[in-house]
Parts: C-alpha cells; sequence; structure tokens
C-alpha cells in the first residue's frame, strides 16, 4: 500500500532551543550581577596562559569566576586552581559526539557550582577550536577571541564565523614575531575584512605584553 | 564536527513536528555565512536519525548566497565572499538579510 505523502512546514531554527537556553542563563547573570566573557580560540592559541595572567592582574579589582570547557582532563582547571577563584570544569566528553565546543545547556550544567552572587566577572573558556564554539551562544556579553601569530596571516578568510562574531581579538604570542614570516599587516588587513574594525590588542603571555591593555579592557566592559 | 549537535537539533525538531508519523523527507535551509559543512552535516543526519521516526529520510538543503543592504547608499548586493562589501559604493557597514540561516523549512510526511 503506497501511502501519500503531506508537506509540513515548519521554519524553525535549528540552533533556536539553544539560544532559548542562551537567553535563560543571561538572565540568571544579569540578575546575578555577572559580566560574561565567552573566551574561544584554537587550541593552544594560549587561552589558559592569558587567563592566569588576568587572575593574577585583576586580584583585589573584579571579583572573578571561571567557566573551563574542555573535551577531557582538568588540566586547565588544575592550573588555574593556585588562583583560589570559583572555578568549575564542564567536560563535554559525555555529550553527544565528545563535544567540540560549550552550548547553552552544558554552561548551564556548569552553574550550580559557582557562586554567581559573589562574581563580577566570570570569564568561560571556551573548548579550544576555531570552527565550533562560534555557532552556539551561551548567554554571553561579550566575545573574545586568542588568536596566536604562529597560526598565519589566512586564518580569518578560512574560518570567518568566529572573527565576525568576536568583540574583541587578543592576537597573541606577539613576543614570537621576529622568529616567523608573520606577517602583522597582512593579517590584520584578513581581519580587518571580516570584522571591519573589530577592537584588537596585541598580546605576549610570556612577557605578559598587552596584558594592562586587556584588563583595562575587560574593567572598561564590565563598568559600562 | 559540530554538524553532529546541528545534526541531532535538526531530528529533534523534525521528530517532535511529525508527531507520530513517519518523515520521508526533511528541507532546510543553510545560508553562505554559516560554517555548516553540507556533506558532514548528512552524515550527521543519517547517523543520528536512526531509530528515530525520521530513519531513512531525505535531507535536502537549500544554500542561500549571503546578501546585504549598504548602511551608506541603500544599495542591494550579493556577497560572494569577504569582505563584504557594497557593490555600488564599497561601504563596509551593512545590513546581512540573507545567508545566516540555518533552519528546518519543511517536512515531508507520510499520511497516517
Amino acid at each position: 500500500m503506497h501511502k501519500a505523502a503531506v508537506k509540513q512546514v515548519v521554519m524553525e531554527g535549528v540552533l533556536d532551543a539553544n539560544d532559548a537556553l542562551a537567553q535563560a542563563n543571561r538572565e540568571r547573570f544579569d540578575d546575578a550581577g555577572n559580566y560574561v566573557i565567552n573566551m574561544m580560540s584554537s587550541p593552544g592559541a594560549g587561552k589558559t596562559a592569558l587567563l592566569e595572567h588576568t587572575l593574577e592582574r585583576m586580584r583585589g579589582k573584579l571579583r572573578l569566576g571561571v567557566l573551563e570547557g574542555d573535551v577531557r582532563t582538568t588540566l586547565d582547571a588544575d592550573r588555574l586552581a593556585r588562583f583560589h577563584v570559583p572555578l568549575v570544569q564542564v567536560n563535554t566528553d559525555p555529550g553527544f559526539g565528545g563535544e567540540c565546543h560549550l552550548d547553552a545547556n552544558m554552561v548551564r550544567s556548569g552553574l550550580p557550582e559557582l557562586p554567581l552572587s559573589d562574581i563580577d566577572l566570570l570569564i568561560i573558556e571556551n573548548v579550544g577550536n576555531l570552527v565550533c564554539p562560534a555557532e552556539f551562544r551561551v548567554g554571553e556579553d561579550a566575545r573574545v577571541m586568542v588568536y596566536s601569530v604562529t597560526e598565519g596571516e589566512e586564518k580569518p578568510l578560512k574560518y570567518p564565523l568566529m572573527f565576525r562574531s568576536a568583540d574583541l581579538v587578543l592576537v597573541n604570542k606577539i613576543d614570537l614575531l621576529e622568529h616567523l614570516d608573520f606577517d602583522l599587516e597582512t593579517f590584520l588587513g584578513n581581519l580587518d575584512a571580516v570584522n571591519p574594525g573589530v577592537e584588537r590588542i596585541l598580546t605576549s603571555a610570556r612577557t605578559g605584553q598587552g596584558v594592562d591593555e586587556w584588563c583595562s579592557w575587560l574593567q572598561r566592559r564590565r563598568a559600562a | 564536527m559540530h554538524e553532529l549537535s546541528i545534526a541531532e537539533s535538526v531530528v529533534s525538531i523534525a521528530s517532535r513536528q511529525a508527531d507520530g508519523r513517519r518523515v520521508t523527507k526533511v528541507s532546510m535551509k543553510v545560508g553562505h555565512l554559516r560554517q555548516v559543512v553540507p556533506s558532514a552535516l548528512a552524515f550527521g543526519f543519517e547517523l543520528v536519525a536512526e531509530g528515530t521516526p525520521v530513519e531513512g529520510a531525505e535531507l535536502e538543503m537549500e544554500e542561500v548566497p549571503a546578501t546585504g543592504i549598504c548602511r551608506e547608499c541603500g544599495v542591494e548586493s550579493r556577497l560572494d565572499g569577504f569582505p563584504l562589501q557594497c557593490r555600488a559604493c564599497g561601504g563596509l557597514d551593512l545590513q546581512i538579510i540573507a545567508g545566516e540561516e540555518l533552519l528546518v523549512e519543511f517536512l515531508e510526511l507520510e499520511e497516517a
């Protein structure tokens, strides 16, 4: 017996469910008075190293909290534990497919572990990945991308989504510039091609260059 | 490989909308400004659909080119690459009106 097919119009956004959860997270953050940063980069661009500097410099100025996203291990969380800030690790491994990004629901699952009302600035360190995290809002106020000069000049053109969605780009490992063929002007030109005029700070987690400027940016944003 | 998460969401939307009926086709719109790889999404879709009312359904993806309206001169341009730039005046301040879609447009269902 042949069954007739019927067409049903749906018009539903694939990320609507995630966005609704992100909005719920956002309301929770707003109620608690948290300014929330979603920090994204490739693996190894220096997010955790920059965070170490940030926690060090901001001590006594703002009350920080950290939500660490990683596919596996608590290595990053262990590195940050010495700063004695509220910190929760969310491993995405149990998620379907060993997720390569944090989504709004994973962030929500970590929130009960954080004393939100005692935090001014919550930094969410996303899973190291240049593609996937950019698609998923988690309830953040701002997106900060860490990009290291060892990654080449052309990546903004190859992975435009994350570069386009960034509010600030930290151009990291800038101390290595003299040892590389990396052309900073070309990179910044490519960055402007996908996200014209986006704020950028040249940083080095090794020498500490740009860290003060980055911390001032955070304080300005938090106060705004 | 976030296409797997996206596939999971597509199958969940289709299953809910199907309300017990078998789904034979899922039609999506995927904008060019999304970083979704169609072949990866199709692969994930097949995998995730197994054991659901969506199993075996055809996944149709209509790709939507990026289009923007210039905030300087008001001209509409099709945007084939970066920089996203007005074709008339070269302006970079564009309102994107197409190309960011990622949605399930319609389903085809078997009559119960």
